[in-house]
């Protein structure tokens, strides 16, 4: 049985639970033994994408720390699972050379963690989702996930097609997939590029939204919780019906509210 | 804090103001990010190419200074002249002291982001020469007054409408015309007047051959030709990095270039260069301006790979929705956020956040710049130089100490979502709170992940037992 480590991001922990949860029971589902260890806070992302990297550093090493003696490390977030992958090497570049953060449990951990989809799809082999959801869906690439983790195709790259999240939400039983006419366009989350360019972030957001209104979406998903924080504030300031839903939340077979 | 004198987020908050604009703008430039998919997409070996180009750069890069020299003594071989110029105003100055000698008054210049760089039109005007662009986007701009907002498309921010309502004014067309035809028509009747006219023709570059001392530069209405083949004096501006060892390495630029640029196969023109013609003469300028100071920082050498080809522009979801203005630089769009702070880091602060870090410039670029993570590196760099505003600095700074901190975290958490419901609107609501300009937060739910997770293990436990 697989040994997961539980990587919650500081967001999900404290906004958006549930999504927390449904990680929880979709990966028991698939014979998974988690643990989440309660010392965790954040992988540190919101610090150094400011460039306020001396912040960060403490607190990608508490990570690197905490999640060494898992075999996995599942998260149910591309963007925070791409900070560790791709950012984390350069981050703590200086510590590890220094010693303070220790080298073998730096390369397990950059290796071993990821994203709660491509988990599902590369680790587990999961190919196949029996839970209904009789609902048209618009799948939102966040950008991380898809550009930084290679989670899809990219539409600028010329390579075959593929997505792993499609690929597991095309197995569910009355599910419905709504063809978008951006298909990877950015949602206009960014972090803190969300207050500092706030005006651009809106119209970004809103042009996401227009695109799956067109669509006939009925409930938006996304790997990441930010993109979809986003998104719902603007859709229920205009009270607008479209809903939105973390991927493991209709993975978890979770009703539509 | 120091201000940054040009702030980004407020000129494209004035941009997005004019929503149907804003909207215009961003499907407009939509529009050829897609004509460029398409035609990418006719070529399967597409990433081999790019990979391919960025490969040359890098070597090339790694090698300048002998590159230089080659391509110097070649177009010497073949009779043009070439001069060096470190700055903006050392090229400036070798242009006007060349035009002068040669009793130069009307000059023609095609387009050349090098000399907008430099801001050589207002130079040589201050110094009584009549120097018209006769690409017809540039034209447009000069004829507003305006600088470009996009390097390939410099009037792709001024609607069809406002062309017919300028040339009424400055050429005389019917009032209320639209037309394409009609307005082309016009522009080139007066642009060729001047074509006639002119004493000199100015050129950029978009390739120099090492090998063979030649020269490309790549344009769609011919104004190249037309510029250097009547008048008998010739100058040529380039970036010193627009340099490739061989004439064998110019098919894999411009397979990327026009494909990138516009979604056309070629330009119409690829006009070559060796020597002068005929009874003419041919002077090449070569400029630094700052480039040899990118080329001794790692981290941003790769930002010189750049074939100014405008797709990172045409895809960033930053630059379609504020408009190439915004920027306050002769470059805007991502490319552009990254050669600006190595200029002037205080003044071009805003740049490197005005990006979402979604990557999609790096997946675009044809010589494979890693243009998001320079940005990122920029970030860094601001914050270290101590240019970043207080609020984040120190917003940063908290988090950072809360973060490490995991029972002050859960503490924090706990307070904040007990006392979040209770709060009036006003209090949640009001103008220091950018998020809730036009989103609303999240609602607080009662009980953060780990409380629930330590629940649910509690009843299995109990279940168990
Ligand atoms: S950075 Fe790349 S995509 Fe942008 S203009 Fe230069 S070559 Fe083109």
């Amino acid at each position: 049985m697989p040994r997961v480590g539980l990587f919650i991001p500081c967001y999900i922990d404290q906004v958006y639970p549930d999504v927390g949860i449904a990680t929880c029971e979709v990966l028991e589902r698939f014979g998974c033994e988690i643990d989440f260890p309660v010392n965790q806070t954040c992988c540190g992302q919101p610090m150094a994408n400011t460039g306020c990297t001396v912040d960060a550093v403490p607190v990608a090493r508490n990570f690197i720390e905490i999640f060494a003696k898992y075999d996995h490390i599942v998260c149910p977030s591309g963007s925070c699972v791409a900070m560790v992958r791709s950012h984390y090497e350069h981050l703590l570049h200086d510590e590890i050379a220094a010693g303070r953060v220790d080298k073998a449990a730096f390369k397990h951990v950059e290796k071993n963690t990821l994203e709660l989809v491509e988990f599902l799809v590369d680790v587990l082999k999961v190919e196949r989702l029996d839970v209904p959801f009789p609902h048209k869906v618009g799948l939102h690439q966040s950008c991380h996930g898809l550009r930084e983790l290679r989670l899809g195709q990219c539409s600028e790259l010329v390579s075959p097609a593929y997505s792993k999240a499609e690929q597991l939400l095309k197995t569910m039983p009355g599910l419905e997939l709504v063809p978008l006419k951006r298909v990877d366009e950015c949602c206009g989350f960014g972090g803190t590029f969300a207050i500092n360019e706030e005006a651009v972030s809106c119209m970004m957001g809103n042009d996401r939204i227009h695109d799956h209104e067109e669509a006939g979406t009925q409930v938006m998903t996304a790997g990441d919780m930010s993109c979809l924080m986003h998104l719902q504030g603007l859709l229920v300031r205009q009270k607008k019906p479209m809903k939105i839903m973390h991927l493991a939340q209709i993975f978890a077979g979770r009703s539509v509210v | 804090m120091i201000a940054a004198t040009h702030d980004h987020p407020a000129n494209a908050k004035k941009f997005t103001d004019n929503e149907p604009r804003a909207h215009w703008h961003d499907q407009a430039i939509w529009f050829v990010r897609s004509k460029r998919d398409k035609a990418a997409w006719t070529l399967p070996e597409w990433e081999t190419l790019r990979e391919r180009a960025s490969q040359i750069k890098t070597h090339m890069l790694s090698n300048l200074a002998g590159y230089l020299e080659q391509f110097e003594a070649e177009a010497t071989k073949r009779g043009a002249v070439v001069h060096w110029a470190k700055d903006a105003a050392e090229h400036n100055e070798i242009v006007l002291k060349l035009l002068q000698s040669h009793g130069v008054k009307k000059v023609v210049k095609s387009k050349s982001m090098l000399t907008e760089e430099c801001h050589l039109n207002p130079f040589l005007e201050r110094h009584g020469l009549e120097v018209v662009d006769t690409d017809l986007g540039e034209w447009i701009v000069q004829l507003l007054h305006e600088p470009p907002s996009h390097i390939v498309m410099p009037a792709i921010h001024i609607k069809r409408e406002e062309v017919g309502e300028l040339f009424h004014k400055h050429l005389g067309t019917d009032k209320g015309a639209t037309d394409p035809p009609y307005l082309v028509n016009a522009a080139r009747n007066e642009l060729r007047q001047k074509f006639l006219g002119a004493e000199a023709g100015i050129t950029g570059v978009n390739f120099a051959i090492a090998e063979t001392g030649g020269f490309v530069v790549c344009t769609n209405e011919g104004n190249c030709d037309l510029g250097v083949s009547l008048p008998k004096l010739h100058i040529a501006c380039m970036g010193m990095e627009k340099i490739i060892p061989r004439a064998a390495d110019l098919g894999v630029f411009l397979r990327l270039l026009a494909r990138s640029a516009t979604g056309q196969p070629i330009t119409t023109y690829s006009s070559h260069f060796h020597g002068p013609m005929e009874g003419g003469e041919l002077h090449i300028v070569i400029v630094d301006n700052g480039r040899s100071k990118i080329l001794g920082t790692p981290e941003f050498r790769r930002s010189l790979h750049c074939i100014r080809c405008g797709a990172c522009m045409n895809t960033c979801p930053v630059y379609r929705r504020s408009g190439g203005h915004s920027y306050d630089t002769t470059v805007p769009g991502p490319i552009g956020s990254i050669l600006a702070p190595s200029r002037d880091p205080a003044q071009h602060s805003t740049l490197p956040f005005a990006c979402s870090l979604c990557g999609s410039c790096s997946d675009v670029c044809p010589v494979k710049i890693d243009l998001h993570l320079q940005l990122l590196t920029w970030r860094k760099q601001i914050a270290a130089l101590g240019l970043l505003p207080f609020d984040k600095r120190w917003g940063m700074w908290f988090a950072g100490k809360l973060f490490s901190r995991p029972r002050l975290y859960e503490l924090a958490g706990k307070v904040g979502r007990t006392l979040w419901p209770w709060l009036p609107r006003f209090m949640v609501y009001n103008p220091l709170n950018k998020w809730g300009k036009q989103r609303e937060l999240p609602p607080m739910p009662k009980k953060s992940f780990r409380e629930m997770y330590a629940q649910r293990n509690e009843t299995a436990r109990k279940k168990n037992s």
